[in-house]
């Protein structure tokens, strides 16, 4: 089966190793994730501005192309693209007058009202594939990986666009659980990592990493699973002061869920691009036997 | 005249001949001003024709320095129009004014230093990242290039695709001047198509084969006989040379192998 995929910009960047391990994975699935043409940026973040409409237009644009390519379903693995594209996607079915502002600016595309479904990666592998039917494609099962599951804000917030239950979500748990390893969770999975403020005020992401690692480690996580590039680079930045801050901190590998499922699925190591990951992930893998 | 003009009919006739017809002359507005000029000129000699000279703002007049990017519009319509001055032909009532040149920002860099990496766009053109996707730019095109999907390309750490998309870019700079996040374009997919060409597309080996083999004197001999044979032999040889077919493929070798 085809998915129609839409990647966003660091994903062909800073985090191939998001993407790479995500497109061999799913074709051991049986799912072929056919990248959309002439895909734009999603927008990086949704505007709260109520009459902040340009920044809709990026997203919106994004759409129309699935549209325009026989797409009724636009699959995403940033967590950021999903929170953009499927916001920008309820705008433009429930508002008819942003809705009518925007179509006649965008005059040099066909009209849009929402007709494509936004969804995320992890929920195919939950509702198209399953759960039972994952576990029983696992070559090599995470045994002993203790991992916590990380959401962060954009596949749960707002409400109308989460992914999973907003105040007790499962999807990544039932992942892990699925893959091998052993799920950890913590109050602070769905607390944010400090999202854009890293540019801003870098000083306050270490603070921010903090609460989640350490929260993360005093429930017994060796690694954390995520889904969201910027969240992976704010933990990981946050990380590097804490390293040289804290002496009895010694950092906290981050994989992303597809490099988990890679993995599992006994594909070549290669694929997960371990090289792009903070610290030294692999060495956790070696001790575990999940690497040679 | 009129008796002169009996005592030789001829003459009277060459002049009826010569006689220019009537042009038709069509309203335009150049820089808001109204001119009557005839029909069938460029925006670029109508201008010319209104009194204009150009110092600047003209070029090669064969639609390809881009030194001429003009935008227009016409009545009633809300959409404004560009075009290179020499290239579009005037129509009644447009509104024409020539945008020569739009200041942008080109980034200094010591090209040696520079690698294929996208990181090197990014940190050179920060402005990259303000494209909201409203996509005026490729409006603004006189070239039809997709500019702003060059622009995603780059986002995407794209260089090459941005390369291959803004080939026919003749740096006019209109996309930049309609741009609502300030990007300097053509600037941006020059410094691409630089790295492309220096850092990404494969070095063609054969070249520095073939020079060297020029170098150490391959051709010399046939090249010092041609110089030696007379004009008439030299034109025989000419016209039978073997030619390569327009269409002969990849594989097409001549018949005279000897200096292949």
């Amino acid at each position: 089966m085809n998915l129609a995929y839409y990647p966003g910009c660091t994903l062909k960047t800073k985090a191939k190793n998001l993407e790479e391990p995500a497109i061999a994975s799913m074709e051991v699935l049986a799912f072929k994730m056919e990248e959309i043409t002439r895909w734009n940026c999603c927008g990086a973040v949704h505007s709260l501005a109520d009459d902040d409409l340009i920044h809709q237009v990026a997203p919106v644009r994004n759409l129309i192309r699935a549209r325009e390519q026989k797409k009724n379903e636009l699959v995403t693995l940033c967590s950021f693209c999903f929170n953009t594209l499927k916001r920008a996607n309820l705008l433009m079915k429930a508002n008819a007058e942003k809705r009518n502002t925007i179509n006649s600016f965008m005059d040099d595309e066909i009209d849009y009202s929402g007709e494509v479904n936004v969804v995320h990666l992890l929920e195919v592998l939950r509702d198209e594939i399953g759960w039972e039917a994952l576990a029983q494609k696992v070559k090599l099962p995470l045994r002993d990986l203790k991992v916590a599951p990380y959401y962060g804000c954009m596949l749960l917030r707002p409400r109308e666009v989460a992914i999973d239950n907003v105040e007790d979500p499962g999807i990544l748990r039932k992942l892990v659980e699925a893959l091998g390893a052993t799920p950890v969770d913590f109050p602070e999975s769905t607390r944010c990592c400090g999202s854009y403020q890293i540019i801003s005020d870098p000083g306050v992401i270490s603070a921010y990493a903090w609460n989640i690692l350490s929260s993360a480690l005093s429930h017994g996580a060796e690694a954390l699973v995520l889904s969201c590039p910027l969240c992976d680079y704010d933990l990981g930045q946050g990380q590097k002061e804490l390293v040289k801050k804290r002496a009895e901190f010694k950092g906290m590998p981050i994989f992303y869920f597809t490099q988990l499922l890679a993995l599992a699925l006994g594909l070549d190591p290669q694929v997960c691009h371990f090289e792009l990951n903070y610290g030294d992930p692999e060495s956790l893998l070696r001790e575990k036997n999940l690497l040679s | 005249m009129s008796v002169k003009a009996k005592k030789s009919p001829t003459k009277t006739k060459v002049r009826k001949e010569r006689e220019v017809p009537e042009v038709k002359l069509i309203p335009v507005y150049v820089m808001g001003k109204r001119y009557e000029v005839p029909e069938g000129l460029t925006l670029m000699k109508a201008m010319e024709y209104a009194g204009y000279r150009f110092i600047r703002g003209c070029g090669c007049r064969g639609g390809t320095c881009g030194a001429c990017g003009t935008v227009y519009r016409k009545p009633g319509d809300y959409k404004l129009q560009v075009a290179l001055a020499c290239q579009k032909t005037v129509e009644p009532d447009m509104y024409i004014t020539q945008i020569p040149f739009f200041p942008a920002n080109r980034a200094q860099y010591e090209f040696a230093e520079l690698t294929s990496a996208p990181e090197e766009v990014f940190k050179l053109y920060p402005e990259l990242f303000r494209c909201v996707a409203c996509n005026a730019c490729t409006k603004a095109c006189p070239q039809g290039i997709q500019v702003m999907d060059a622009i995603s390309a780059l986002k995407q750490g794209n260089i090459a695709e941005a390369s291959r998309l803004s080939f026919e870019c003749i740096q006019c700079g209109l996309c930049t001047s309609r741009c609502f996040g300030e990007l300097a374009q053509y600037h941006m997919f020059q410094l691409a198509r630089r790295i492309y060409g220096a850092r990404i597309v494969p070095r063609a080996e054969h070249l520095a084969d073939m020079v060297k083999a020029v170098n150490e004197g391959k051709y010399d001999n046939i090249l010092n006989e041609l110089k030696r044979v007379k004009k008439d032999e030299l034109t025989k040889l000419y016209q039978e040379r073997e030619e390569e077919p327009v269409t002969a493929g990849e594989d097409w070798r001549p018949k005279d192998k000897t200096y292949l």
